[in-house]
């Protein structure tokens, strides 16, 4: 017999009002606006867009202050928006080369073209907590130089010249590219998949994976070749038009690893490369995603496939923080129906566990 | 790609400037030009997403890294003039704005549009020669130390 049980509306209803008044928080002190958030807690914003898969700091900003500032909540709001729009098309592929970057660092080369370019960066601060913030002090007018920058071209491109470091293939024009908003990933995925899975993939997890590989759990001797961060172009090509526009200037962070050695009977030893890309700015994880992409390309680049980070169903099935706290969050919900079925059957086997005790006492005093 | 003639080069360049424009330079530029009397709205502004495609290694194959979110709009002149405006953000206003300055454009009245376009372009640069000069002075210039040993 199934009785369907209805009931709680009422409650929920009262809960999500008691949301909105306990998200406002001491209505004492000024409501927090969009433009505050997306102007002070840009990082926080950045990585809702990356892990939201969306680049919109506006709706990122309107969905942090809705989640009270939980960040798999506001993935989850921005997730939810984007269903409800129409896909006008896929862009033209973004240019890093030509990036007007704000930073640009290489570990591997001190001078570079174009320079080490710190740019505003919490590395070499000394992680002490500032007490004049609370003061809200205006901070002093950055300094200026007179001479521009330089042309940053990519730094694997210095290497690619002497035929050190794996060329990057490319791509036939017009030859597919996977797209898992499309079609649910499947197993083995090509690395565009790849890529795009780690890219909207859960920091936390991503930064764990690439550290494990790190401690030896896959390990791939990796080097920052570079890392940039800076406004890339994005354009845009409609049907109706028939050539390319600018949709406007998006902020991205990029990285490259660059790896050990493979060679072949055929081929001299080169460095291998991983690949990080994040929305905004977005440095650890861009670096951590390179590390967990280079790890991935196992399979590719025959190596032995014995850790989590070289396991791409284990890694691309649970790397999206949506998909995760779906599955974990749902044991919250009524399972009133299925605990009872669980009930009993302990009962049950309490019951048959106990009868043979009994069974097996009579025996042995008969013996 | 095809190579474009230089009239869809020109107006290529004039739909960067309303790209960049912020919504307030749109509008006001159009308030000066004057907005043209009797405008259809051929596609009223739309919300949607372009999914932005990046490429494996900065170099190699593209791959899918994201949507962005886009909103498109185009408006026909009496003249038959189709402007048409595809821009990142949610900004509708600011979208059609564009679109009617894109058809403005390619009436008569195309060297008005450009020097109404002239003061965006002006502050556009010099925001970016601002951002450039500060990161500049980020820039680290390395020397080498010289022990003493050998003194």
């Amino acid at each position: 017999m199934y009785v369907a049980v209805k009931g709680g509306e009422a409650a929920i209803a009262n809960a999500h009002r008691l949301l909105d008044h306990e998200r406002r928080g001491d209505p004492s002190v000024p409501e927090l606006s969009i433009a505050q958030i997306r102007e002070q807690m840009t990082l926080l914003v950045d990585r809702v867009m990356t892990e939201g898969s969306l680049y919109d700091p506006d709706l990122a900003a309107l969905a942090l202050k809705q989640a009270r500032g939980d960040i798999i909540e506001a993935v989850f709001l921005v997730r939810a928006f984007r269903t409800t729009l129409p896909r006008f098309g896929y862009s033209q592929p973004m240019d890093t080369d030509a990036m007007f970057a704000m930073r640009r660092i290489s570990a591997i080369y001190k001078d570079l073209p174009g320079g080490q370019v710190l740019g505003p960066t919490f590395d070499y601060t000394h992680r002490l907590i500032d007490f004049n913030l609370a003061a809200n002090g205006e901070p002093p007018t950055p300094k200026e130089s007179d001479s521009a920058l330089a042309g940053m071209p990519h730094v694997t491109g210095l290497l690619d010249q002497e035929g050190l470091i794996e060329r990057e293939p490319g791509a036939e024009e017009g030859s597919p590219v996977g797209d898992l908003t499309r079609d649910p990933l499947d197993f083995p995925a090509g690395r565009d998949l790849r890529l795009q899975a780690l890219a909207r993939g859960d920091e936390g997890f991503i930064l764990a994976l690439g550290y494990s590989t790190q401690r030896g759990f896959g390990r791939t001797h990796p080097f920052t070749g570079e890392i940039r961060v800076g406004e890339v172009e994005i354009e845009y090509v409609p049907e109706e038009l028939g050539f390319a526009v600018l949709l406007g200037d998006v902020v991205l962070t990029e990285c490259e690893m660059i790896n050990q050695f493979k060679g072949s009977a055929s081929a001299p030893p080169q460095f291998t490369r991983g690949y990080g890309l994040a929305f905004g700015r977005g440095e650890r994880k861009a670096m951590a995603m390179a590390l967990v992409d280079r790890a991935l390309r196992a399979r590719e680049l025959g190596e032995d496939i014995k850790a989590p980070a070289q396991d791409e169903e284990f890694v691309l099935a649970h790397c999206d923080n949506l998909q995760s706290t779906g599955f974990v969050e749902h044991l919250k919900l009524p399972h009133y129906v299925d605990f009872q079925a669980e009930l009993e059957l302990v009962r049950r086997m309490r019951a048959a566990h106990a009868e043979n005790r009994m069974d097996d006492e009579a025996l042995e005093a008969a013996e | 790609m095809t190579t474009l003639t230089e009239l869809q080069q020109q107006r290529q360049s004039a739909m960067t400037i309303y790209a960049r424009a912020t919504a307030v330079e749109l509008s006001d530029a159009l308030e000066r030009l004057g907005t043209p009397e009797s405008v259809e709205d051929m596609r009223p502004p739309e919300l949607g997403l372009v999914m932005a495609r990046a490429r494996m290694g900065g170099t190699g194959a593209p791959f899918n890294a994201g949507e962005v979110s886009v909103t498109r709009a185009a408006v026909r002149l009496p003249g038959g003039e189709i402007g048409v405006a595809y821009q990142l953000g949610r900004d509708k206003m600011k979208a059609r704005s564009a679109a009617l300055l894109d058809a403005l454009w390619q009436t008569a009245r195309r060297r008005e549009v450009e020097a109404a376009l002239d003061p965006i372009r002006a502050r556009i640069a010099d925001e970016r020669i601002l951002k450039e000069r500060r990161a500049a002075a980020t820039r680290v210039d390395f020397f080498t130390m010289v022990r003493g040993e050998d003194q």
